[in-house]
Order: structure tokens, then sequence, then C-alpha cells
């Protein structure tokens, strides 16, 4: 039995994890969980490298506690070093390194995007029932988040391809962006999903951006469309419109702060929006399992969560399709930590020098 | 507000300003892009005159072009990496071929005020030499340096985005003046046009 604690700070959570074998989850604490005294009550932005400072110990500490281990029975030490904001990193990186070194543990330097598709070997025990089955290679992997939209090929453990990613904007920012000119709030994912429930998905013909263009997304174009069409500037796209409905919300051009639609159509341009992106992924998904003849598809990431996406995927693609549940979707540590664990098993242990990278890509990764 | 959309010739010159800012040059110019394809080449020539401690500054709404001006800067510059949306992450670091200084692609618009850019340090990303794009700068403008090139970019359009630059200092009218020449070309003379990366 091997327990490794990871440590995930690459920007807005500050997490700490404890999880056996790669894949049982011991215990996993995300500072926005844990009730921590904070001096500056909340007026620091999540994003401070410093609110990181603050948060990292406490939250390694409830994670130690939670899973009942020792620093003697911990086998290493997993840390994210990359991508990520660089502040934020390197609060992870120096706790995860003087830990490794007080304790003379091994420490793994771990990729961001490999720990969240590495969710999907995660579970939490339950009496009475078996660990489910692990996911079978070659096996492709969609990672759709707030700042990615990858489509990877992975054919073992550590061997991985990357056959797309977003040109511009990722899935998870189009939601965010577009919740917030909706006004419907942040997280922008479950937002846009609540205000969709209803809607027409057919309403609005947006566009698909790169549908016959290999793997890679584009989802700025898509964002500029609806927000053209919030702000009553979308001529050409109300032309588009499927069933001919005018649009009560309809200004002059370069109205700067635009009446929010009235909820029936809200709901529809939400539905299509929605519907647009989920068509996307799932699209150049399906084409890619075909083309590389994959055994299973695995979701990560935020926009993960989804439930148009996690059905559209099941009812597409003809393989069988595995996502995480919502909260090893979003940032957390025990992802970093059975990432870390099939690191450890390959023999790649970092080194003191071990180095955070902010810029740091997956097919980069040795 | 009402618009009223100009022809290209209306707004390719440049515009001398002078005793508004404590700063000893203060040079505007506006231009209008026709195209996803123009805002690239603007891009890419500022990129190409950019050197290291330049500070460029992008104000306009989602969709107006900002991450695609971006696009052009950073190929300007050599950047061979793809160029993607730095929001949710704030900040996007690239490596110059050659260079000792990086490119930061800083992107505020999930800070909400100067007192969050204060406490997350974004400061000292442009303290340094390195070449910083910051997109939404406006959310940081008591904290931003005294020199620097400010753009707002506005939609005028389908496919229609003026671009308003002005240079705060000698260095960013330096930049501003290296700039005349592709204003020229950007609306005008399509034919003429430079080999550029694709943007999406």
């Amino acid at each position: 039995m091997r327990a490794i604690l990871g440590i995930e700070t690459s920007c807005d959570e500050t997490a700490a994890s404890v999880v056996v074998d790669g894949r049982e989850i011991r215990s996993n604490v995300v500072a926005s969980q844990v009730d921590i005294h904070r001096p500056f009550g909340g007026v620091f932005p999540e994003v401070a490298s410093r609110q990181h400072v603050l948060d990292i110990v406490p939250v390694i500490q409830q994670a130690m506690i939670e899973a009942k281990a020792t620093w003697d029975s911990l086998d290493a030490i997993a840390v994210t070093r990359g991508p990520g904001l660089v502040g934020s990193l390197l609060v992870g990186a120096n706790v995860a390194k003087t830990i490794a070194w007080a304790r003379a543990l091994p420490l793994v330097g771990v990729n961001h995007l490999e720990a969240h598709l590495y969710a999907n070997w995660l579970y939490t025990e339950r009496p009475g029932f078996p660990p489910p089955e692990q996911p079978v290679f070659p096996l492709l992997c969609l990672i759709v988040s707030g700042g990615h939209s990858d489509l990877l090929w992975m054919s073992d453990h550590g061997k991985y391809r990357v056959l797309g990613r977003t040109v511009d904007d990722a899935a998870g920012e189009a939601f965010d962006k577009v919740a917030r000119l909706l006004g419907l709030g942040y997280p922008g994912g479950p937002a846009i999903q609540k205000a969709a429930v209803g809607g027409d998905a057919r309403a609005f013909d947006l566009p698909r951006a790169m549908w016959n263009e290999g793997y890679d997304f584009s989802f700025s174009g898509l964002k500029t469309a609806v927000l053209h069409l919030a702000q009553g500037r979308g001529a050409a796209l109300k032309g588009r419109q499927a069933k001919g409905k005018d649009s009560p919300w309809k200004r002059p051009a370069a109205s700067e702060s635009p009446d929010l639609p009235s909820d029936l159509l809200l709901a529809d341009l939400a539905a299509s929006f929605q519907a647009a992106v989920v068509d996307v992924l799932v699209e150049k998904t399906r084409r890619a399992t075909e083309e590389y003849g994959a055994r299973e598809v695995l979701l990560a990431g935020g926009v993960a969560s989804n439930a148009l996406l996690r059905q559209e995927m099941i009812a597409r693609v003809k393989a069988s399709v595995r996502f995480p549940p919502p909260a090893l979707c979003t940032d957390n540590a025990a992802m970093v930590a059975a990432a870390g664990y099939f690191r450890r098993v390959a023999g790649d242990v970092a080194m003191w020098n071990l180095d955070v990278e902010p810029g740091a890509r997956l097919d980069e990764m040795a | 507000m009402s618009v009223r959309v100009r022809a290209p010739s209306e707004y390719n010159c440049l515009l001398e300003e002078g005793g508004v800012s404590a700063l000893s040059e203060r040079v505007g110019a506006t231009v209008l892009s026709t195209s996803r394809h123009d805002t690239l080449v603007i891009g890419q020539r500022l990129g190409q005159l950019l050197q290291a401690g330049d500070v460029i500054c992008l104000q306009g709404e989602l969709g107006s072009g900002k991450t695609c001006l971006t696009q052009g800067i950073a190929a300007g510059l050599g950047v061979a990496r793809p160029v993607t949306s730095p929001t949710f992450i704030i900040v996007n670091e690239y490596a110059l071929a050659g260079k000792r200084h990086m490119l930061y692609h800083i992107d505020l618009y999930r800070v909400e005020s100067v007192a969050e850019a204060c406490a997350t340090g974004l400061e000292e990303y442009w303290s340094g030499d390195d070449v910083c794009v910051i997109e939404w700068a406006e959310r940081a403008r008591s904290l931003l340096p005294p020199e620097h090139l400010w753009i707002t970019l506005l939609y005028r359009g389908e496919g229609l985005r003026e671009l308003q630059f002005e240079a705060l200092g000698a260095r960013p009218a330096e930049m501003l003046r290296g700039l005349a020449g592709v204003f020229d070309e950007v609306g005008g003379r399509p034919e003429s046009r430079p080999e550029v990366p694709a943007c999406s």
C-alpha cells in the first residue's frame, strides 16, 4: 500500500489530499471547504499567491488528519508544477519540497492537465462495494475546463499525444464569459446549465467553429456571437434564427449596457449556446474515437460536470465513456496524488531542483 | 451613444496632442480594422517593434479583438506556440527565441479591482525587462508603469473594429511612429497583405 500526499496550488484552489495506490481517496481537502480563519476576511482574491501561503499548511494538516495518515506512512509527495500562475505554483512546489526534504520522502512533479485526467482513476471506498475497474488503454481524453480544452490520445500511463486544443478561449471560459454577459453569475457552467432548462437548443443557430478542421477547438467567435445577440447586434445571426422569432431586446448598435433578455429567450439562448459547445466537443471526440480506435473516452475538467456533455458523449461516441464526480472535475489535489502515484511507479521522481513550469504542456512533459 | 462608421481613410492618420500628460510626449492614432486579418497584421507589426520592458495595454469589451491583436503581437515577436486566452490563469508566459526577456500575456478580466490586482502582485510582471501585453488594463490603471502604449478596441459593426492608440511617453510614441506604415496598409489594400498565421 502506497499513500501519496498530493498538493495543488496552480490557480485559485489551495488543495491537499492523501490517495492510496493512485486510486483510493483517503482525504481530499480544498481551501474553500475548510473553515480557516482568514484575517483578511476574503478581501483578497483567491488567485493571490499570498492566500495560498495562508491556506496551504492548514489544508495539508486537515488532509493528513482526515486520512489518519502520519508522515512515516507516506510513500511520496506529489505536487503540480504547471501549467498555472507562477506565484501560486511556487507556493505548492516549495511546501512540497520542504516536506519531502524534512521527511526524506521522494518528490514527484505532476502536470496539472495530466492530473485532471487521472481523476478518472479515483474512487472512495464504500464498504461492501468493490473498487471500480481501472480505465483501459488506449484511450481518448477530453480535458475541458476554465483554462483548457484539450483532446488527448493516451496509449499508456505517462504516454500522451495532443490531438487538438483550443486556439483561443477554453470551453469553460466561454461558459463563464457568456454567463457573465447574460447576467447569470459565476461559475458559468452550472449557471448556463440551469438557465438552459426548458430552453430550445435550436432557437439560435450559433456557430460551430472549426467543425471540419482537425481536432482543434475555437470558442471565441461563439462567445462574441452570443454577446452580439444579447446586445441586439447580431444582424447576420438573426437572419439565421431558426424560428423567425423577434428579438425583444433588439437595441441600437453600440448600446454599451444591454437590457437582459426575457427569461424565455434567455433559456433559448443559454440552451443554444450550451448545445453549440457540446456539439463541437462531442463531434470531435466521436471522430477521434473512430479514427484512433479508443477503447474508452475519459472526460475531465470542470466542464466534464455538464450534464448535456455527458449525455451526448454517451449517446454519440462508440466507446465506453467515463467521467469523474463533479468534486473531482474541478481543481483538487486527489487527482495530483493519483497522477503522482503512476509517475512514481514508473520511476519518475523529481530532483531537488524541481522548478515550476507556468507554461507547461503535456506533450513536452518528459 | 450613436456610432458613425467612418471610412478607413478618415482613421488612418496620426494625431498629435500636447500638454495633457506629465510625460513629454503623448501621441495618438486611430485605425479601422476591417477584418480579423487586419487586426493580426497590425499586431504582428507592433510585435516586431517591441523591445525589452515595453508595455502594451488593451481595453475593449468581449469580442473586440484583444486576444486576436495579442496573437498578432506574439507572432511579430517570433512566438511559435499557439497564443490562447489567459483569462482563467491570469498570465500566460512565452519565451522569446534568442532573447533574455519573456512575453507576458496578462488578462485582468477576472480581477475586479486595483486592490485585487495589487494583492495578486501583478505589478511585478510589468516592473521588469519583459514585454507585457495587458488585456482589461483599465482595471489596474493606477498600477501601470507611466510609459505604455494604450490601445482601445471598439466594435464598429460586423468585422469592423476601431483601434485607438495612445502613446504615453517617448518609447511608446516611437512604437506608434513605427506603425504608421501598417496603418496605411490595412483596410485599403487587401491584395498586398503580408503573410500572417491564421487566428482561428
